[in-house]
């Protein structure tokens, strides 16, 4: 079901009135429809699924994340609930 | 490939792990609902890493498991006319039906193809007037927005001889009916990360608040899978239970508007019959009344089709996590890889296919162990 | 569809076959895959039929002919597009022969070829796919000394099958088999794998690629011979074409009783081909090869031969991927760059590109 991944878009044109575009993989390109992200622009990451764009893939969320997992370990030796912290630095709902 | 590789870090593996063993105290089972999830784990081995107190339960987030074996029968049957191209993702292939598979139809005559994308069954259907071209619409939530636009863009397009065999399922309805099932053991979830993607997050704080669970939206790379953990095991052992989003790169909270839009338009929330489980209400997707033309079942009138489930095939209660798939008495003896009796078996992340594999090794855990002079 | 004749009863006891295909046995795609299912037509219908020969099941049989031995070998080749990025169904027929003989340690000498050709193929295919062969067979050095053809009717072939067979001697004190695999081995690749699946497959799934993955076809029987130089005793040798280094790898631990314990990540593959693996759902351990093969070295020599094929044109990519054990026999496992393990299993049939 889910067997999906990112690409860079390198061009968008529209065939029969649908959008599409060229999205390079790695070194990989394939053509992908781009009708459910439709203000998604070129220079942007995609998340591709069965030859469709799904979602734009969030390049900030993605470094703060990794950023996150070198700061593991070293937080905890300081700040005691690094994960609370952490949680709390990603805007995740932390319940009271 | 770039937020792939990144996400495949071993020295990052190890801080989550460290972490992971550091804040599990008692034991706790979580269930991962999505079958590309089970997959990453039992690749990467990522189930002998986590401590031995927590338990990846396998759910049925194979889409390929669960599809009911009436409508495999019907694929088979409509697969079968000479009239038909079907067209199908290459996961079903191999699933059995009532006494055959889509390869033995192959074998006997029938025009069978594998594509990539709906729109590639399209693009057949176009180019073969003269031919019925029927695609094979099986997925969870994050494929039937692309299935979608196949039947819709056949509609604009007017390309008439193109038709899909719909069988979609949703995860929630699935969430429910393993939680209300009594033996049931899991504790918490992971959610289906790319589902998350189309559908958005807000499908599942109902669920954390109907069953005290947590939820955890994850992704499918290694530390997608072990941020997903950590997360689920800080709430479990503080006693907490609350939506989480590990995957946000891909997961904003509004999911896909877009997607939603054209599915409430192409697909009507249907009861749906999932393999080995029953009958779950409103868990499935069908063509909507616009779009009954495009619907392979009507189209083909398939008669009543008699099913013949192996009595000995215990598949529903491994998809929900309510055995073992060793515990199954025909695991590993009639029932294996090479001779599959139910879905589980034949799908590469099938539960009982991915222990059957992980089973065999019988030598205690090497994972610690440097392989020799291996440069 | 066939004509009706009468079928002879099999005894199915014991196949990989799936369930459903007992009740009414016909060949499917997967006989063909070079997995489980093409091994087992091969050892539960053909055996039987022709008897066993001393040879056993290799890539290709050495056979005893006035007091010398002699590699023999036959391939038949019916790849779809018939041309791909790097090469033609051509270039595989003459290179593929060449191959599994040069897995014996045999210099391969002759060739044979015999094409089946539909009514209706443009003589400019047929002149193309010979002039590969022609061009492949002088680039290695071999002759093409002999060959047949057939028609048959437009709708029953599929534009052009060739087969080739192929002769080659074996020099003496080489004893090249897959059951002489022996725990302590090291297991070496010549290079990147998956290349050529990925290749062709690109053509099927409309993939492109930066900078192009072309098909890796090659004839490596000098590749062989640097290895040889450096010792007459290489174990067992194999080129994984279809089924990919998976399969040949279990092949090789089932016949030699052996385990086989890979490292993941010393397992060369080119970044394209990884990414178009992700893409598709398919395990690189699994996509076909060409020009590439897999050696068990004895361990006191594969330092020696991995640099010897470093140090040659169509080993430059080599890399030690795995030895072999005495623990879990016949069985291939790897451990994976986080530390886990997991079992490489031959495939059943044909891999599939997958959404889940």
């Amino acid at each position: 079901m889910c067997l999906a991944v990112p690409g860079k878009v390198l061009d968008i044109w529209e065939r029969d009135q649908t959008r599409m575009a060229k999205v390079d993989f790695g070194g990989v390109e394939k053509d992908v429809c781009l009708e459910f992200v439709p203000d998604i622009e070129v220079g942007e990451y995609t998340i591709v699924h069965v030859g469709f764009a799904l979602q734009r893939l969030d390049e900030k969320s993605a470094m703060e994340t990794l950023a996150l997992f070198k700061e593991l370990g070293e937080l905890d030796k300081e700040f005691g609930d690094a994960w609370a912290q952490a949680a709390r630095d990603n805007g995740r709902e932390v319940p009271e | 490939m770039k937020y792939i590789d990144e996400f495949n870090d071993p020295e990052l593996a190890k801080r989550l792990l460290d972490d992971i063993h550091a804040t599990v105290k008692q034991p706790w089972a979580i269930m991962e609902v999505c079958g590309g999830q089970t997959h990453s784990i039992i690749r990467h081995g990522i189930d002998q890493l986590i401590p031995d107190q927590v338990e990846m339960i396998h759910g049925p987030g194979c889409p390929v498991c669960v599809t009911p074996l009436e409508l495999i029968d019907k694929a088979l049957e409509i697969a079968s006319r000479p009239e038909v191209i079907f067209c199908s993702f290459g996961d079903m292939l191999r699933v059995p039906g009532s006494g055959r598979d889509l390869f033995r139809v192959k074998s006997e005559g029938g025009d069978i193809r594998v594509v990539y994308s709906p729109l590639d069954a399209l693009k057949l259907a176009r180019e073969n007037p003269d031919r019925e071209v029927v695609f094979f619409g099986i997925g969870f939530e994050t494929t039937a927005p692309p299935n979608a636009m196949a039947v819709f863009q056949a509609k604009r397009l007017g390309v008439p001889n193109f038709s899909m065999l719909v069988s979609h399922v949703r995860v929630p309805p699935a969430i429910d009916a393993i939680m209300q099932s009594p033996a049931c053991r899991v504790q918490a979830f992971l959610a289906a990360g790319h589902v998350c993607s189309v559908m958005g997050t807000q499908e599942y704080p109902p669920l954390v608040e109907r069953y005290s669970v947590p939820i955890v939206v994850t992704g499918f790379e290694p530390l997608d899978i072990l941020e997903g953990i950590r997360h689920t095991v800080h709430q479990l052992e503080r006693g907490e239970s609350y939506l989480d989003n590990a995957y946000a790169r891909a997961v904003p909270p509004e999911g896909n508007p877009a997607a939603r839009k054209l599915l409430s338009e192409v697909f009507t929330v249907t009861d749906r019959g999932w393999r080995g489980i029953g009958v779950i209400p409103d868990s499935g997707w069908r063509l909507s009344e616009t779009y009954r033309d495009f619907d392979a079942e009507y189209r083909f009138q398939v008669g009543d089709i008699h099913t013949d489930e192996s009595a000995v095939c215990r598949s529903g209660e491994v998809l929900q996590g309510l055995i073992k798939p060793h515990e199954c008495a025909a695991f590993g003896t009639q029932c294996t890889p090479r001779n599959p009796l139910g879905a589980t078996m034949v799908s590469s992340e099938g539960a009982c296919a991915a222990y059957y594999l992980y089973r065999r090794l019988t030598t205690p855990s090497t994972s610690q162990r440097e392989v020799a002079s291996i440069g | 569809m066939a004509e009706a004749v009468d079928a002879q009863p099999l005894d199915f006891e014991g196949w990989a076959c799936p369930v459903p295909l007992r009740d009414s046995p016909t060949i499917v795609m997967g006989h063909g895959g070079g997995g489980q299912m093409s091994a087992e037509l091969i050892e539960h219908l053909f055996v039987p039929a022709f008897g066993s020969s001393p040879g056993g099941l290799a890539d290709s049989a050495v056979v005893e002919l006035g007091g010398a031995r002699i590699a023999f070998s036959t391939d038949t080749f019916v790849v779809r597009p018939l041309f791909f990025p790097g090469g033609s169904i051509g270039h595989l027929a003459v290179n593929g022969t060449i191959n599994d003989l040069a897995m014996s340690g045999a210099t391969p000498a002759h060739l044979s070829c015999g094409f089946v050709l539909e009514e209706g193929t443009e003589l400019g295919i047929v002149g193309r796919v010979a002039s590969d062969m022609g061009a492949a067979a002088r680039a290695a050095g071999v002759t093409i000394v002999t060959g047949d053809t057939k028609v048959v009717d437009s709708g029953h072939g599929d534009q052009v099958y060739v087969n080739t067979a192929g002769l080659g001697l074996v020099p003496s004190g080489v004893d090249i088999r897959p059951d002489r695999a022996r725990p302590g081995d090291v297991v070496i690749v010549s290079g990147a794998i998956g290349v050529h699946g990925i290749a062709i497959m690109s053509v099927r799934e409309g993939l492109g690629f930066g900078s192009e993955i072309t098909s890796d076809t090659a004839a490596l029987h000098p590749l062989v011979a640097a290895m040889l130089a450096v010792t007459p005793d290489l174990h067992a040798l194999r080129d994984p074409t279809r089924g990919g280094l998976a399969t040949s790898l279990n092949e090789i631990a089932a016949a030699s009783g052996v385990g086989v314990r890979l490292v993941e990540k010393a397992i060369p593959v080119p970044a394209e081909v990884g990414n178009a693996c992700s893409m598709l759902g398919l395990d690189p351990l699994y996509v076909a090869n060409e020009g590439k093969l897999v050696a068990f070295v004895p361990r006191e020599h594969s330092d020696a031969v991995l640099a010897a094929m470093r140090a040659h044109p169509l080993g430059g990519g080599a890399a030690i991927i795995g030895e072999c054990v005495e623990d879990h026999p016949s069985m291939v496992v790897v451990t994976t760059t986080f530390g886990g393990t997991r079992v490489v299993d031959t495939p059943l049939g044909e891999q599939l590109p997958r959404i889940c």
